[in-house]
């Protein structure tokens, strides 16, 4: 009897999740406030805009200390942030933005979450579409005064874009 | 001496291990009311066992690894405080009752959770391995790693207690058109990794506790993702945030990072899962036979992202023969499996590897084989066998000769 009744109360217990009854409705300006995702369709972008041209100066000020003058970065401590082309099908492949992101999209949702380093979350919408562009400018893959803003950037075709395939693992077999 | 069968040999671990010292009948001292009680356990002032942090002259000390001593290492569960860590902005300081878990995107109720709200969820325990897509990644360089903890210390297991994630999506109603879930952190980094719906509603928790206790600040307390066998940079610690979305967000840490670049130029992406991998951990690289010929053990780990381990096999002889070597029962799936093998040294060198297989039928092959499948830029996934070399003093290398 005692086990009867106690199975009953397991399943109207369990009956109970799932209906919305834990938890509080997330505020629209909780949403609002957070919701730093990117997507590479372009979905996510805010409003704003920025040229490599007018990305220099907040280079110089927030982002050359790490990365350097050239964007070379620093080797063993802050990645380079030029170069590598033609590197992937060589013994010492050279992955950068330039070289390797697939998408253009990916660089501002990086700069906009994590940059710089020692202060993410610190920029200006503006700046980050300008560092975007200057990246993307010193890779040769748009101009120096080519505007990126959320309609222009999902439309930069980057260099290895289209070079990423599914996981195709197991792949290898054991021989016995 | 030296023959002696009965004479146990007590095999020496180096700094970490200390070895047995006989035991005399009578008393050296009187015996001294020990140390007080105390609110929080330490272990062994003798006990030195150390995860390898970055090096002190780092840039960036609070991004790396550092990794589990796991010729240290006893049974399957791994002291929460040796876990391995990988943190790209550090370990952020969070105050439990203001972190909240928000559930938005492609779904009817957003939601935001607390931890409160989380326990009054059925909770599930499960016993799992954490391992770096990264482990290993130098095994098919010129260079392997030195020590276990070296080669494959980015893998660390766990019990695990938390909510399973289809209960907190049940209570936010998925749309028909979600299909990935993108995952935050709340580090200064805010992490970023989009997930197949399909895990999510599999296996994939929200933990809690580790080890019987709260979660540990550098495994992302208050709370993390938890996807059982998924490479670790998916475990999104510290998580803020579910997103979900029709597509994946194409994030830095799955396009520019956590990718496999081949032969060809082409890279593969969304290799979640981790291949079935062992090593042997004792006597392992860096560590010497002490006691000269006779009777040791030889011991170590096996785990599998797919499932179960069913077999390990250890070579002595250049993997021209195997043997089957005793799992240590129980056995949970995507979790570490100690294998053990009793063994006689005849003193002469020795090419010693172990591999492993499991229920899915996947057994490891040489780093060579997977090389030759994937190349030598494939720098993430690797699981290929692992070889030790004894030499004939004893001492254990990662290379041929010493
Ligand atoms: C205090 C040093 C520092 C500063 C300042 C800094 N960064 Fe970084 N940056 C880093 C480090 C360290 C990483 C690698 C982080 C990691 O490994 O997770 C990085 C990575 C990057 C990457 C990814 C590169 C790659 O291929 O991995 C980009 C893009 C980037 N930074 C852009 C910027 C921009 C733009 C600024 C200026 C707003 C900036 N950074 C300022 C230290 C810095």
């Amino acid at each position: 009897m005692l086990l009867r009744f106690s199975l009953v109360v397991l399943a109207a217990g369990a009956l109970a999740f799932g209906q919305g009854r834990i938890g509080r409705p997330a505020p629209e300006e909780k949403i609002k406030a957070i919701n730093i995702t990117t997507m590479s369709t372009g979905a996510g972008l805010p409003e704003g805009k920025g040229t490599a041209a007018g990305g220099k100066s907040v280079y110089k000020e927030k982002c050359e200390t790490c990365h350097n003058e050239k964007l070379e970065g620093r080797t063993g401590q802050y990645p380079a942030l030029v170069g590598g082309k033609g590197s992937l099908n060589t013994s010492k492949p050279v992955r950068t933005v330039g070289s390797y992101w697939p998408y253009a999209t990916t660089v501002f949702d990086y700069i906009r979450r994590s940059m710089p380093y020692d202060q993410p979350g610190s920029l200006s919408n503006d700046e980050t579409y300008a560092l975007v562009a200057l990246i993307l400018n010193a890779n040769g893959i748009i101009g120096e005064n080519d505007e990126m803003n959320k309609d222009s950037l999902p439309k930069v075709k980057m260099p290895n874009a289209g070079n990423f395939v599914p996981d195709a693992r197991p792949d290898v077999k054991a021989k016995r | 001496m030296k023959n002696d069968p009965s004479r146990r040999k007590i095999l020496s671990m180096g700094a970490g291990l200390a070895t047995l010292t006989a035991c005399t009948s009578k008393q050296e001292a009187p015996s001294q009311v020990g140390a007080a009680l105390s609110p929080y356990g330490n272990r062994s002032p003798h006990e030195t066992a150390k995860r390898l942090p970055p090096p002190a002259d780092s840039k960036t000390p609070a991004t790396g690894g550092s990794r589990t001593p796991l010729q240290d290492s006893y049974g399957t569960i791994t002291p929460s405080s040796l876990h391995f860590e990988r943190h790209h902005a550090g370990i952020p300081d969070i105050d439990p009752a203001r972190h909240e878990l928000l559930i938005h995107g492609l779904v009817e109720q957003p939601l935001v959770y607390s931890l409160e709200d989380l326990k009054r969820f059925p909770a599930t325990t499960r016993v799992h391995f954490v391992e770096c897509s990264g482990n290993g990644g130098a095994e098919y360089t010129a260079a392997p790693g030195a020590t276990a903890q070296v080669s494959h210390g980015l893998a660390s297991c766990s019990e695990w207690t938390g909510v399973p994630v289809k209960l907190l999506l049940a209570e936010a109603k998925l749309k028909p058109e979600a299909k990935w879930v993108v995952a935050e952190g709340g580090d200064a980094c805010k992490l970023a990794r989009s997930i197949p719906l399909a895990k999510l509603m599999d296996d994939a928790m929200i933990v809690y506790a580790q080890n019987g206790e709260a979660i540990r600040p550098e495994q992302g307390y208050p709370m993390r993702l938890l996807l059982p066998g998924w490479e670790g940079n998916s475990n999104v610690k510290w998580v803020r945030r579910l997103h979900a979305t029709a597509e994946p967000a194409q994030t830095t840490h799955e396009t520019a990072y956590y990718t496999d670049l081949m032969p060809d130029g082409k890279s593969r992406q969304f290799s979640f899962e981790l291949e079935t991998k062992s090593v042997i951990t004792r006597p392992s690289g860096g560590q010497k036979l002490t006691g000269g010929q006779g009777d040791y053990e030889i011991t170590g780990l096996a785990w599998s992202g797919r499932g179960k381990i069913t077999r390990v096999e250890i070579s002595l002889d250049g993997g021209k023969t195997w043997k089957d070597a005793e799992l240590t029962q129980p056995i949970h799936a995507k979790a570490f499996t100690r294998f053990r093998m009793p063994w006689s040294w005849d003193g002469a060198a020795v090419t010693m590897q172990s591999r492993a297989s499991d229920d899915t039928g996947y057994t490891q092959v040489s780093q060579d084989e997977l090389a030759a499948a994937r190349g030598r830029n494939y720098r993430y996934h690797n699981n290929g066998i692992k070889v030790w070399y004894i030499q004939s003093d004893g001492s254990v290398s990662h290379v041929a000769q010493v």
